[in-house]
């Protein structure tokens, strides 16, 4: 039998830098940044392609996108893009941002982009903890989940009940694009990895705020192995944020990505 | 260009549209509304980026990107609305973006009321944000100067890559006066070779305040105040005004500064050898000047719109050379001419010890004015 020639079949999306990443082992930041690099490749979007990191452990995100980036203050990221935005109406601008900086600290400017549509995509990742600063309690942390800043477990009658962002964007008239999505396991991720595209479409197209959430593990923070927390976010995290379309522009219907 | 009637919030939002801004992001606050209203008429029609942000603290975060696009940008509040600012001011000091901010200072601290004020000065001219930097402020006591300093702003701001404040109060935000506009500029400026607008064509651009090594952060730190002392070397402006024989110097800026004015003149009517010295740029402020003057001075009258913020920097240059006082409102209450007057004739008539506490007679004379 002859050998067939090599062919490459996996390599590094060209809107990925050669730099390692500086994420923990096991987390899932590194699979949702691949995707994103890869919906940049496929639709030809990088050099047109303007990234605003947040404030959290993804805050050097820059360094791992090839394609022009600025890095916001905590939660400002949707201010930062809105301005970029409107200066460059024609550009792709998109914010990465995890859950304290979005749904917390970040909440009035998350809100009210979405609620003017303003243009930008907006990958947000839920791992249900702070993780830069050690695993405390975030608006997204499950009821009873342990972190450093609720040792006893989340009480909801103290602490509150956790946010469900891709609902709550999806209820604004300015929203486009809203679903949550999980990447936990390979189907999963090409799930994710469509919805980012989408969601990179409806900018594209001008149908105004889209969103992706993003179930993430954080293996360090919440002290299980990384196969334990990939277990962890389909058997607890799933039945409280429900991997669904929250809303959808009509006029996406027959898009195929 | 013809001079008109015209209102000083209204004034600074259009010489800032001549001056070539392509993009406005604020908040509504009084007494500064007016120059967002009429950003919000004048941008649109001229296919620039308007937008009423959610929030102070938005709004300069929108600043903030938009900044990194290497266009003209700006925003304008007042006192409250400036604290909020806070963050984004300093994250944009970080990275070192050129951005206009016009502060229409009111009463305060808290929500204080809406009356016109100057006691914002510490927060803009040492800071109020986190970490070290040195933005240039700039104080118009007309809305002549209000109109040529946001130009002068954002000349300056593109030139050093820095933030320019203009400090204005609620006087010169309000009040209407003969004034000429500039003539419009062209929007199509150069981009600067650092702009973010997409890597097509070059190597991808990144801006950033972080500097997580410390000693690239040092770096950064040094780059700043050196950045600082070239501007100071550069840059202080001030007017003066009978100071060639003065014996009294009085020292106010703003509103203060134009009232101390009138109060010098009037003393020179009396055959007091009073002069002023009505700095322009509040940072870099005009240390050296004022240094001189206390040489040859025999008393110094600081005047200013609240508990002698300015003051201080005016004794850390006179280096107790020359006996200072201090005379100011506070609250929202503008002081009228007579009142300065009568301490320039205060002064001429008895010159102080020096080493004297420079607020001592001035609490004095307020507590006896409040029973």
């Amino acid at each position: 039998m002859m050998d067939a020639p090599a062919q490459v079949v996996y390599k590094r999306p060209e809107s990925l830098t050669a730099t390692p990443t500086t994420y923990c082992p096991g987390c899932t930041h590194g699979i949702a940044h691949r995707l994103i690099a890869e919906v940049l490749d496929e639709m030809g979007i990088q050099e047109i392609s303007i990234g605003v990191a947040p404030v959290g452990c993804s805050v050097f995100a820059y360094n791992f996108f090839d394609c022009d980036f600025v890095e916001a203050a905590h939660g400002r990221a949707p201010a930062m893009a809105t301005g970029i935005k409107r200066v460059l109406p024609e550009r792709i601008v998109f914010t990465y941002q995890g859950d304290g900086d979005l749904a917390s600290i970040g909440m009035a400017e998350i809100m009210h982009a979405a609620g003017r549509g303003e243009n930008i995509t907006v990958i947000f990742i839920n791992n249900a903890v702070y993780g830069m600063t050690g695993g405390q309690m975030a608006p997204t942390t499950l009821p009873g989940q342990k972190t450093t800043s609720s040792p006893y477990g989340r009480d909801v009658e103290q602490h509150g009940y956790p946010l469900r962002m891709a609902e709550a964007l999806a209820t604004m008239d300015g929203t486009g694009y809203s679903v949550r999505r999980s990447l936990h396991d390979p189907k999963h991720i090409r799930l994710a990895k469509k919805a980012i595209r989408m969601a990179f479409e409806v900018q594209k197209r001008g149908l105004g705020f889209s969103i992706v959430e993003l179930l993430s593990s954080c293996p360090t923070n919440w002290g299980l192995s990384v196969q334990e927390s990939l277990k962890y976010i389909e058997e607890r995290m799933v039945p409280v944020y429900p991997l669904e379309d929250f809303k959808v522009n009509p006029a996406l219907i027959g898009v195929k990505v | 260009m013809a001079r008109e009637l015209l209102v000083g919030n209204r004034a600074m939002a259009e010489a800032a549209v001549r001056a070539g801004v392509q993009a406005y992001f604020g908040y509504p606050i009084t007494p500064q509304t007016e120059l967002l209203e009429w950003m919000s008429k004048r941008m649109p029609e001229l296919g620039r980026a308007f937008l009423q942000a959610e929030s102070e603290v938005a709004a300069i975060n929108m600043v903030y990107g938009a900044a990194c696009t290497g266009v003209r940008v700006m925003s304008s509040s007042s006192s409250p609305g400036v604290s909020l600012m806070m963050e984004g001011i300093s994250y944009i000091a970080g990275t070192e973006l050129p951005v206009v901010l016009i502060d229409v200072m009111r009463g305060g601290p808290g929500l204080g009321n809406i009356a016109p004020s100057q006691g914002d000065y510490n927060q803009i001219v040492h800071g109020g944000g986190h970490g070290d930097y040195f933005p240039i402020v700039l104080a118009p006591s007309s809305v002549q100067e209000a109109i040529d300093f946001t130009v002068l702003a954002f000349d300056l701001a593109e030139k050093y890559r820095s933030l320019v404040f203009v400090l204005a109060d609620g006087n010169i935000g309000q009040m209407m006066e003969p004034a000429e506009l500039p003539p419009m500029q062209p929007v199509d400026r150069p981009i600067p070779d650092w702009a973010v607008r997409g890597s097509l064509g070059r190597e991808r651009r990144i801006l950033s305040s972080i500097y997580i090594r410390p000693e690239d952060e040092e770096v950064t730190n040094l780059r700043l105040i050196e950045r600082a002392r070239t501007i100071e070397a550069n840059e202080v402006r001030y007017k003066e005004y009978y100071l060639d024989d003065a014996e009294i110097v009085v020292i106010g800026f703003g509103t203060a500064g134009r009232v101390a004015f009138s109060a010098v003149r009037e003393a020179r009517s009396k055959g007091i050898r009073a002069g002023l010295l009505r700095p322009i740029t509040l940072n870099p402020f005009p240390s050296k000047v004022i240094a001189e003057l206390a040489a040859n001075a025999q008393a110094m009258l600081v005047v200013e719109m609240n508990s002698g913020q300015m003051l201080d920097d005016v004794v850390r240059y006179t280096t107790g050379q020359v006996p200072i006082e201090f005379y100011g409102r506070m609250g929202g209450v503008v002081p009228f001419q007579d009142e300065i007057l009568t301490e320039i004739q205060r002064l001429a008539h008895q010159t102080p010890a020096l080493g004297i506490d420079p607020r001592e007679n001035w609490l004095r004379q307020m507590k006896e004015r409040l029973n």
